[in-house]
């Protein structure tokens, strides 16, 4: 049990008395800046916005990390937004690594897919990681950044949008108090609270089918690859998922049927058997049963007045493809540089609108994948059963029919078409366009270390960076944007070529990144004219 | 490219009695099976995207056609 203690201590955090408390009524104290919910996505947006140099305060209803079933699969895009957060050594030391998933349809396999299939990347293309292990490094991180101020249950019961700031009012054990904002984040999951006090509709499409979720401890030589079964042997005529966490922990979903009774299928008694079929044997704990009907819906709007909506409380799907933590995060790595900038008034407010566009594409993207993966698994009438049986059918001997077989299609980032961009003026023939994010790539110091681009670009600050490759000429960064050369006098070397391949560079190409890695403009032939306007735009600033 | 409509066989009679053909002696289960995998063969090898919606438009106007086409044949019948 000395393990299971340690683990307790992780997750569990005390209620303090702050001094906001004791401030009157009529005169609460005011902050920049106050995100509603300690998730991954909270928890990461504070961290990000107190490295830009902004205070925040970070309130959560409960005063525990919450255990069972939530996310696991983190993607690379995650890892590396982590990096730049300080915490992603530690979740993929911790974290189960894996590229590789199988498709399997009765007793065979249709096929395989490893999704990174090439190396030169730092971070691996996807981990597992139980969620609550997750939060706690991430609650440690803050414990390193005096500029937040995580108040656990402090729950927010009352808002009042004004003119310049967001009125809470917040529950404590001590009694209720009041703070001022000037913008509020609703970090607070897809039950929000905030989302009903803004009194916006959540709409979207509830499928019918339940999937069984358990997470079961056992010893097993599985190796550590994602497994998806259509109408497996052990569970005739459904689907099946089984996937590797860390500490001998196996994540299974098992679909089951509309008229599947929650309260009788949720009993252990009753899950054993099921999950004993599918292993061959019963040597299994339970860490986690729960039953889902899976939902994929989103806000009409990510911005309401001074209240911002990120992760689950904006949007919410189904989990086959990883598209619900990951996507959380991405959201966070959208707004953080936009709110510092438009708090610091380098920025209009209506940088922040393109949070909204951009965010809300993304999830209209996730939606659209997770739904359509939810409905190949569990058909909607008997002609899609049809053809997903022909889908099936023909996977067995031909590759577009492998390609259609939908067992969720897992997390990518998003690529923006946003008014932030800059359209190409010269012909690419590859490499990120405007609106995609930016690869990795192995780079080596001057002093031979072997590195990557996306350390150089943490390292440079996370800023508005211009990635350059060395024709010899000098470049003219504007003010304040970092700088990073490959080759020429003092620059990195593109030690095996991929950065160049990467980002189809040629000397004299130069990338305008954003502080989200994000591309904003490149060119064959900068000019210092055609950077600054690319940065102005990129910054709303025209 | 879109949707071609001109007769593309030189003998389309050749090519409607073998898919008539591939047909006889199923069931309607089996026969609706067989044309889900045939749909799904056929549209991978046409392979574009835009030509697909089109020929799933032009086999959705002649259902609602033919729908319509009952329809007066019945009010008339009355």
């Amino acid at each position: 049990m000395a393990q299971a203690n340690t683990h307790q201590a992780k997750t569990q955090f005390g209620y303090r008395r702050h001094a906001d408390q004791d401030r009157p009524g009529q005169s609460p104290a005011e902050h920049p800046v106050v995100i509603v919910g300690a998730g991954p996505v909270g928890l990461s947006l504070a961290i990000d916005l107190a490295q830009r140099g902004q205070r925040v305060v970070l309130l959560d209803d409960a005063d525990r990390i919450g255990e069972g079933s939530r996310a696991i699969c983190f993607s690379k895009r995650s890892l590396e937004y982590w990096d730049r957060l300080g915490v992603a050594d530690r979740m993929v030391d911790k974290g189960v690594v894996w590229s590789v998933g199988r498709i399997f349809h009765g007793e065979s396999q249709l096929y395989q897919f490893n999704l990174l299939p090439e190396d030169g990347h730092k971070r691996p293309a996807f981990i597992n990681l139980q969620q609550y292990y997750a939060e706690a490094y991430l609650v440690d991180r803050i414990g390193d950044l005096p500029a937040i101020d995580l108040r656990w249950r402090n729950k927010v019961t009352a808002l009042e949008q004004r003119n310049d700031s967001v009125a809470l009012t917040i529950e404590t054990p001590e009694g209720a108090y009041r703070l001022q904002a000037q913008y509020v984040v609703a970090c607070d999951g897809a039950r929000s609270s905030l989302r009903q006090m803004v009194g916006a509709e959540f709409a979207g499409q509830v499928f019918e089918d339940q999937f069984l979720i358990a997470d079961v401890k056992m010893t097993a030589e599985f190796p550590t690859e994602r497994w998806f079964w259509f109408d497996p042997p052990f569970h005739a005529g459904r689907s099946a998922l089984l996937h590797r966490q860390p500490d001998d922990v196996w994540r299974i979903d098992l679909q089951l049927n509309r008229y599947a009774d929650p309260v009788v299928e949720k009993k252990p008694e009753n899950v054993r058997p099921r999950i004993a079929r599918m292993l061959g044997h019963d040597k299994f704990e339970f860490e986690w049963i729960s039953l889902y009907k899976f939902q994929c819906r989103r806000m009409d709007r990510f911005i309401h007045g001074r209240v911002i909506f990120a992760g689950d409380s904006a949007h919410q799907v189904s989990p086959f493809g990883a598209r619900g933590a990951n996507s959380g995060l991405e959201d966070a790595e959208n707004l953080s540089w936009k709110l510092d900038r438009v708090l610091r008034g380098t920025s209009p407010a209506s940088l922040l609108e393109t949070y909204h566009v951009e965010r809300s594409l993304a999830a209209d993207e996730n939606i659209r994948e997770s739904t359509r993966s939810t409905d190949f698994m569990a058909p909607n009438s008997h002609q899609e059963a049809r053809l997903r049986k022909a889908v099936l059918s023909l996977a067995k001997e031909t590759e577009f029919g492998k390609r259609m077989v939908n067992g969720g299609r897992l997390s990518v980032p998003c690529s923006y078409d946003s008014p932030l961009s800059s359209r190409d003026a010269d012909a690419w023939r590859g490499g990120p366009s405007p609106g995609c994010s930016m690869p990795d790539a192995p780079v080596a110091t001057r002093a031979g270390e072997q590195a990557y681009l996306t350390d150089a670009f943490r390292k440079g600050g996370t800023d508005f960076t211009l990635l350059s490759f060395s024709n010899g000429a000098a470049i003219d960064t504007p003010d304040g944007v970092k700088d990073i050369r490959i080759g020429g006098e003092g620059g990195l070397a593109d030690s095996r070529g991929l950065v160049a391949k990467r980002y189809d560079a040629e000397p004299g190409s130069a990338y305008l990144l954003r502080p989200d890695g994000y591309v904003a403009a490149r060119f064959r032939h900068p000019t210092r004219e055609a950077i600054a306007a690319a940065l102005s735009r990129a910054q709303s600033l025209n | 490219m879109p949707l071609s409509t001109s007769s593309n066989f030189a003998r389309p009679d050749d090519a409607f009695r073998a898919i008539v053909e591939a047909h006889r002696g199923l069931t309607e289960e089996q026969s609706a099976d067989f044309d889900a995998a045939l749909v799904l063969i056929l549209a991978n090898h046409i392979g574009d995207i835009d030509v697909l919606r089109d020929a799933l438009g032009l086999a959705r106007r002649r259902m609602i056609d033919g729908q319509q086409q009952q329809q007066q044949q019945q009010q008339q019948q009355q």
